[in-house]
Parts: structure tokens; C-alpha cells; sequence
């Protein structure tokens, strides 16, 4: 009990500062990082549902922010749909593929879930760059519409911000609450054993699904967000790359952790953007990572950082005794 | 299909490719079964075998054949490095540690050639020469010649040394049964190495062979690498014949599909062939189902 | 209760079960026996619905469970442990139970994500469920703890715990008395009639014969995949087939 408490306060307390930031920061290059953090961050969140909780990984996920962001961008280029119903749509699209390979994909387990993922992963990766008429090809869909309502249009970034943020809180949250329900323990229950968990009565075969499902469907709704405020997608930012990119930000932040996501993006968003010399270090800075925070610091930086302020706490503790002394 | 040359072409091509398919295949095959680990990297030891002999040869100057085994010496060394460094310390771990070490490793070395290399493709020279012979219309230029002679040599001396050498035998004790093998006295860990090692010379052996015709650069080692996986799951998991088999089926339907419906859906082949396979007989074509232990 | 007509289990060329049949009385404590490799939990995994059977039927009641899903057979009440302790390491004990008790609930992923006033409702009231079980089998004060830093032997009554949570007609246990002490074992005697008591079916794979002898009303034999023997624990102990083949070797 005390234990969830103290996750509301933990959650306001970071939705504050989220929605607060831009009351403090004048420029608005930094706003406009944060909006890719916000979007990063409602991927990595979305992953961290399959890969953190259920323990499945995958290397194509990159394909369902490409194809969120490709549907919400034809609709609303090629045919006149309102910019929220393509979102909708997008997301559908993406939870409706997810649940039809998500049967026999999920089968897999292992190394062979990550080869047939990252297999699916560039299929659709070769269809965005080849059904040209569609897509545009490789060079891309331009004048893509931004998102309305009413008189407020978001095409600027504080209120790209705000889109973007509140949406990517919301997704956290709900997140967090899954974790801590029924669903939440059986996901965790296949992650340590799928048989142990089968035999205790949780459907692994479609819990697995499902979970899928969502992780698609949020992902896609990131793709859509992103083609609404870039206004312009190539099929260059949705590659096999990215599904490593994406990979790389939940094992740094910390597996299973929603803020954890949330670190992961903003280191990963941040250090191309501030540090030139890293941009053509970056791949390699990742595989480095990836090795070490894996062989090392197997719970992320988020575990990292939970270790180090109990031992502080418990440093100050002792101080505390000591003076009483 | 406008003349027969074009077919003979097409399926000249595919087996080429399919030859190569092969030998990655193998070496995903050897690693796994010495270790259980699927080795993401594996692609990368490709492009590393041609990428070495570019620059051995553009840099030392050194002759064609000196300058390909040093290569297959350089890429086995990054084989070995890759094994001490981020393999043999682990113990204990997920099956999904491995799966993201092997990956970190894989991005790591193809950023690694980027910054040493550059981005730019490069072309080896034919190991003898250019000059196309013509066959019912259909132009084999010597390299294809090159490809199916090494590779059906690497396919022998992997038989013979799997089933005749101490050494290859060895390795599948430990395959079969690592706690036992280390019970008759066979240092598991050291078999270990050397199917990294092997696997590494035969996967850059792959990329020497292949660079004179289709070009190398910094990443095709993605492809290649999932390619190679695609026909060592035809092939179940072996080193054997049902991993070229699987290879060469994998090239000809990539490179008639290519040829009849299109090119530029050629990649998307390999993978949809991939994922029918996992998903249908994910144990391979040509073995029986085995019952996970639970 | 519990019956197993003509089971036969090939892998590839090794048969390690052939045409094996007996039943189980309601409420009774069944042991089954036999040397290492005899095929025990192989059955295990065949009536639990891990393994496909090449051959044979499994019934529970009246009912026909053979090539049932092991999380349909859940819900019908049938139940583990297993030889190899597999708890859910990184979660804490009292989660461990409280997944026993997953199908005792039934709020979905969305009434979850949104803590809807009736999961909240649910979710307390299977928080209190599991800490019976903790009481019931005496873990309550490790509660909090993780799983995979709990004790060899206390592990062993998680997955008990566990088991029971999800209140079975019947529930089989595969060597729970393996790498205990003495005085864990006798405590799991014990543990294992008031199991009995709450009206429960029991089949126990088992190589202390003390245990076995002690708890049991009748016992199966394998050996190499056949069945040997099926009678009380006198009957057995006098069987020459089964001195011969087993406890012979001792
Ligand atoms: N999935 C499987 N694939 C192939 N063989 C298997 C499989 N599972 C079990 N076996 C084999 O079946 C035989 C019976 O094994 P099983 O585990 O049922 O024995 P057991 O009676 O439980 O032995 P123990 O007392 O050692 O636990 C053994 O020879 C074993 O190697
Ligand atoms: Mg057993």
C-alpha cells in the first residue's frame, strides 16, 4: 500500500515538471528536442510493454511507428480525412497487423522471435520504400496536415509539446497501473517462466498477443504523431536501425521501467543533437552500450540510479545514528 | 521468359548466391550447436572478410592470395576478441541477454568498418580476371567458377573435420552434451573458442568470395547475415547438407523471383521465405519435430 | 478422479513411456515411484498438458482432458509443482501466489490499465487470498521478499503455495521433498495431509521412500517407461518385480 502511494507521488511529481518545462525554457530548439524525446519516449514505453514486462523481444518495431506514421500521412494527403481519424485509423491498421502475425510469430521464443521480428521488420521497411505510388518512395511524403482542435493548431512546438507530452504521460501511466494488476503479474509471470505461468492458468498464447496488439497500436499512434508535426516522413527513420535505436534506449534506461523509458529516450535523442562528434560515433556508442549495459547493469540506469539512492539513504541513515551516538 | 539464356542466367546467379547463403549458414550452425547462442553478428564476420582484403590489398599491396588469408587471420581474431570479451564472461544469463549482446556486438563492428572504412562500396578484383565464358547464352564469369569450387571444398573439410578429426569430434560431444563432454576430459570452453574461430574464417571466407561481384561496404553484412540464418533454418540447425540445400533453394527463388516478378522485391523474398518457414516448420525441411524440454 | 488409459510417449527413437494405465480415487495420495529416467515426470508433463502424447487418454472425472492446454486444465482444477523449481524469480513471493490465483480473477488488460473501481475491488481481495496460502504453508514473514533469493527448501513450499492458490481438485507434485532436510521433510509430510485434509486429490513423484511409504494410500510403479506395479505400500514393498527391478538397487 505504502508501495503505491509513493508511485502516484512519483508519477505526479514527474507529470509536473514534464507539463511545467516550458514555462522555463525560452528556447525553442530545446522545446522542439523535447518534443522527439516525448515521441521517442512513448515508443520505448511501448516496447518496454512487450520486451520489459512480457520478456518478448522484438527488432522490428520500428515497422509499426513506419506504418502509423504511413497511414495517417496517405490518408490525410491522398484523401480527405480528418487528421484524428487517420491517428485512429493508423493505430488500428498496426493493432489489426499485429494481431494477425502476432499468432505465429509469438510461437518463437528467443533468438528466433528476434530473427522473424527483424525479418518482418524489413519487409515492410522494402514496401515503404517500394509501393511508391502509395508512399512516395524513397523520397518521401511531404504536406502532411498538422492536428487540430478547434482554434488550436499544433504546428508549433509548444503546442506540439504539449500534444505529444500529454498523450506520452497518459500512455504511462496506464502503463504503470498494468503492471502493478492481475495482467501485469501474469506478463511478468511468462517472462520468468512461460511454462511455471501456463500451469497456473494464465494464457500465455494470447496474453503474449495482446500485449503485441497494444505495443503496435501505441506505436503506431506514435508514428502518426510524428507525421502530424514533421509534416513530411521518409521511409529512411522507420528502418532496422531504428528498431535497434529503439532496442538500445529500454536496455540503457532499464528494462520494464516506464521512467527507465524515459531515460533511454532522452539520452539517445540528446546526444546526437548536442554532441557532433557523436553523430557519426552513434552506432558504434549503441553496440558498446547495448554489450556493456547488459553484461553489467542488467536492470538499466534506472536500477543503476534505485541502487545508488538506497545506499545513499542508507549512508544518511547511519549518519543519522551515528550523531544520536 | 523471352530466351532460355535469361533462366540459365537466373539460376546460375541463385545457385552462386545460394553457395554463399550456405556457408554463412554454416557458420551460424557451428556456433549454436557448440553453444546454444544464435549469433547476431555472424553477417558481420562476412563483411568483414571482404572489407579486410580491400584493405590489405590497396594498403600492404600485398598479392591477391597472401592478402585473402590475412584477411580470414584478421576476421578470426575478431572472432576470438568477440568471444573473450562479451561471450566467455557472461554466466548464467537469458537466452535474451545473448540475443541483445550478440546484437550490440554485430552494430558495433559494422560502426567500427564505418569509421575505419568509410561509407563508400567498394569492388575486389576477380581472382582471375573478368573474362565471361558464354553457356547456352547465359555469361558465368570465373568467379561464379571460384564460388562453387570453394565452397564445395569448405563443405568437405567441414565434413571430414566434423566427423574424422579428435578435435571436430570434440565439438560435437560438446553439441550434443557439454557436461558430459567435459567429464571424458573435453575442455568445453576451449570448444567454445574454436567454433567462434571457425565460424568466423568460414563467414569472412563467405565475403571474400562473394565481394568480386556484388560489391562490398561497411553493411551488407545485415542482409547477408539473415540470409545465411534463412537457409541454415531450411536446413535445421546443421552444418550439413540441409543447410545448402537450404541456401541454394534461398538463392534460386531470390533471383527468379527477382528475375520474373521483381527486382526490386528481391530482398522481401528472402525474408517472407524466412517467416513461412518459422513459422510453419521452424524446425527445419528435413528433420523430425523434437519435443521441448520442459 | 484422475485416470490415464494406454499412455505411450515416443522421442524420437527412445520410448519413454509404453501403455501405461491406472487411476487415481478422489481425495486419495497416490505415489508414483521408479528409478531415474523411469518416465514420472515425463507423465507429469503429459497430463498436465505440456507434452503431446503419441498415444492415449487422460480423463478427469468423467471428463476427456487428453491434449488439453495446461492453462484450460488450470481452471479445471488440475495443478503442479515441479522437479526443477521453476518460481517466478523476480517477482516477490507474495506475487507469486497472488498468479496462482489468476484464474480466480478476471478483470481484463483494459479495466487494469484504468484501475477500475471493480479491479481495485478484485485486486484486494486476491492480495488477501494469497496471504492465507502464505499462512496456510508458513511463509507469510518472506512475503516481500524476492523469489529467487529465497532458500532451496522455502522454495519448494512457494510452489506448493502457488499451487494451491489455484484451489485445485487435484494437484501433483514432482519430488517435493528433493534437496530438503530432514525437518523440511517431515514439515511437508505434515504440509501434505492437511493438503488432504481440505478435501484435495494428491499424486506425488517421489524417491524418499520414507516419504512415500508414510504418505501414501497406493502407489504406482515405473520402470523404463512400463508400469511395474500398483498397490498399497505393503503390496509394493512385497512385490518381487519391483525388489527386483528397484528397490533392489539400493
Ligand atoms: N522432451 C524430451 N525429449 C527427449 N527425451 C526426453 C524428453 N523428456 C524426457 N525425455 C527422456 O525420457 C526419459 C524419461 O524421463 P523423465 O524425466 O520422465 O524421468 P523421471 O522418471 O522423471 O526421472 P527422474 O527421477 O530422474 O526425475 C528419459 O530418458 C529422458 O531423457
Ligand atoms: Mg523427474
Amino acid at each position: 500500500m505504502i508501495k503505491e502511494k509513493r508511485q502516484i507521488l512519483i508519477f505526479t511529481l514527474f507529470a509536473l515538471i514534464v507539463l511545467l518545462a516550458p514555462l522555463f525554457l525560452k528556447g525553442s530548439y530545446f522545446l522542439n528536442v523535447l518534443v522527439f524525446i516525448g515521441i521517442n519516449t512513448l515508443l520505448a514505453v511501448a516496447l518496454n510493454l512487450l520486451l520489459g514486462y512480457a520478456g518478448q523481444i522484438s527488432l522490428g518495431h520500428a515497422a509499426f511507428f513506419g506504418l502509423g506514421a504511413y497511414v495517417s500521412g496517405i490518408l490525410t494527403t491522398r484523401f480527405p480525412v480528418d487528421p484524428w481519424m487517420a491517428l485512429l485509423a493508423a493505430a488500428l491498421c498496426a493493432a489489426l497487423l499485429a494481431f494477425v502475425i502476432g499468432f505465429p510469430i509469438l510461437k518463437l521464443k528467443g533468438h528466433y522471435l528476434a530473427m522473424a521480428t527483424l525479418g518482418f521488420g524489413i519487409i515492410m521497411y522494402i514496401f515503404f520504400n517500394e509501393t511508391v505510388d502509395l508512399t512516395g518512395g524513397p523520397s518521401g511524403l511531404s504536406g502532411i496536415p498538422n492536428l487540430r482542435l478547434g482554434q488550436l493548431i499544433f504546428d508549433n512546438d509548444r503546442n506540439n509539446y504539449y500534444l505529444v507530452w500529454v498523450i506520452t504521460l497518459g500512455v504511462m501511466l496506464l502503463s504503470i497501473n498494468l503492471s502493478q494488476s492481475r495482467i501485469g503479474r501474469a506478463l511478468r509471470a511468462i517472462n520468468d517462466s512461460e511454462v511455471a505461468a501456463r500451469v497456473m492458468g494464465v494464457n500465455a498464447r494470447i496474453l503474449k498477443v495482446q500485449i503485441f496488439t497494444i505495443s503496435a497500436f501505441v506505436s503506431a499512434i506514435a508514428g502518426s504523431l510524428y507525421a502530424h508535426t514533421m509534416t513530411f516522413i521518409s521511409p529512411t527513420s522507420f528502418g532496422f536501425n531504428f528498431s535497434v535505436e529503439l532496442l538500445t534506449m529500454i536496455i540503457i534506461g532499464g528494462l520494464g521501467s516506464m521512467y527507465g523509458s524515459f531515460l533511454g529516450a532522452a539520452i539517445l535523442t540528446m546526444l546526437p543533437e548536442f554532441l557532433r562528434v557523436f553523430r557519426d560515433f552513434d552506432i558504434v556508442i549503441y553496440g558498446l552500450m547495448l554489450i556493456l549495459i547488459t553484461m553489467f547493469m542488467p536492470k538499466g540506469l534506472i536500477g543503476g540510479l534505485e541502487a545508488l539512492f538506497k545506499i545513499v539513504i542508507n549512508k544518511i541513515k547511519g549518519g543519522a545514528q551515528n550523531v544520536k551516538r | 521468359m523471352d530466351h532460355p539464356g535469361q533462366l540459365v542466367q537466373y539460376v546460375l546467379t541463385g545457385l552462386s548466391n545460394g553457395a554463399i547463403y550456405a556457408l554463412i549458414g554454416f557458420g551460424f550452425a557451428i556456433i549454436h550447436n557448440a553453444t546454444g547462442i544464435l549469433n547476431f553478428a555472424q553477417g558481420e564476420f562476412v563483411m568483414l572478410g571482404g572489407m579486410f582484403t580491400i584493405f590489405i590489398l590497396s594498403f600492404l599491396n600485398l598479392p591477391l592470395i597472401p592478402a585473402i588469408m590475412l584477411a580470414i587471420i584478421f576476421s578470426t581474431l575478431v572472432g576470438i576478441l568477440f568471444e573473450r570479451l562479451a561471450i566467455r564472461p557472461l554466466k548464467n544469463v537469458k537466452p535474451l541477454s545473448l540475443v541483445i549482446i550478440t546484437i550490440g556486438a554485430s552494430i558495433f563492428i559494422r560502426g567500427a568498418a564505418m569509421l575505419i572504412w568509410g561509407k563508400d562500396t567498394h569492388a575486389l578484383p576477380a581472382f582471375s580476371g573478368s573474362n565471361p565464358l558464354y553457356v547456352y547464352g547465359a555469361t558465368i564469369m570465373p568467379q561464379h567458377l571460384w564460388i562453387f569450387g570453394i565452397t564445395i571444398m569448405i563443405i568437405i573439410a567441414n565434413k571430414l573435420f566434423f566427423s574424422y578429426s579428435i578435435l571436430g569430434k570434440a565439438m560435437r560431444a560438446c553439441a550434443y552434451n557439454a557436461h558430459a563432454a567435459s567429464l571424458v576430459g573435453i575442455d568445453v570452453k576451449i570448444m567454445v573458442l574454436l567454433s567462434f574461430m571457425v565460424s568466423s574464417a568460414i563467414g569472412s571466407m563467405a565475403g571474400i568470395i562473394i565481394a568480386p561481384l556484388t560489391m562490398t561496404s561497411y553493411d551488407v553484412g545485415i542482409m547477408l547475415g539473415i540470409k545465411g540464418f534463412c537457409a541454415v533454418i531450411i536446413g535445421g540447425m546443421s552444418s550439413g547438407l540441409g543447410t545448402v540445400l537450404g541456401g541454394l533453394l534461398l538463392g534460386l527463388l531470390e533471383s527468379l523471383g527477382a528475375g520474373y516478378i521483381s527486382a526490386s522485391y528481391k530482398d522481401a523474398i528472402a525474408f517472407i521465405i524466412l517467416l513461412l518457414i518459422l513459422f510453419i516448420r521452424p524446425e527445419g525441411l528435413f528433420k523430425q519435430k523434437a519435443t521441448q524440454r520442459v | 478422479m484422475l485416470s490415464v488409459e494406454g499412455i505411450t510417449q515416443i522421442f524420437g527413437g527412445l520410448t519413454a513411456l509404453e501403455d501405461v494405465s491406472f487411476s487415481v480415487t478422489p481425495r486419495s495420495i497416490t505415489g508414483i515411484i521408479g528409478p531415474n529416467g523411469a518416465g514420472k515426470t515425463t507423465l507429469f508433463n503429459i497430463v498436465t498438458g505440456l507434452y503431446t502424447q503419441t498415444e492415449g487418454k487422460v480423463y478427469l472425472g468423467e471428463k476427456n482432458i487428453s491434449f488439453f492446454a495446461p492453462e484450460t486444465l488450470a481452471g479445471l482444477g488440475l495443478v503442479r509443482t515441479f522437479q526443477n523449481v521453476e518460481l517466478f524469480g523476480q517477482m516477490s513471493v507474495l506475487e507469486n501466489v497472488m498468479v496462482g490465483l489468476h484464474t480466480k480473477s478476471k478483470s481484463g488488460i483494459f479495466s487494469c490499465a484504468f484501475k477500475l473501481p471493480g479491479q481495485i475491488r478484485e485486486e484486494k481481495t486476491v492480495r488477501e487470498k494469497a496471504y492465507r496460502w502464505l499462512e496456510f504453508t508458513g511463509l507469510v514473514d518472506e512475503a516481500d521478499i524476492a523469489a529467487c533469493n529465497l532458500p532451496f527448501g522455502k522454495g519448494r513450499l512457494l510452489e506448493i503455495s502457488r499451487a494451491m492458490a489455484v484451489e485445485p481438485q487435484i494437484i501433483l507434485m514432482d519430488e517435493p521433498a528433493a534437496g530438503l532436510n530432514s525437518r523440511e521433510t517431515a514439515g511437508l509430510a505434515e504440509l501434505i495431509r492437511k493438503i488432504q485434509d481440505l478435501g484435495i486429490t494428491i499424486v506425488l513423484v517421489e524417491h524418499d521412500m520414507e516419504l512415500v511409504m508414510d504418505v501414501c494410500e497406493s502407489i504406482v510403479v515405473l520402470n523404463l517407461g512400463k508400469k511395474l506395479a500398483h498397490g498399497t505400500p505393503r503390496e509394493i514393498q512385497e512385490d518381487k518385480a519391483v525388489i527386483a527391478a528397484y528397490l533392489g538397487e539400493d
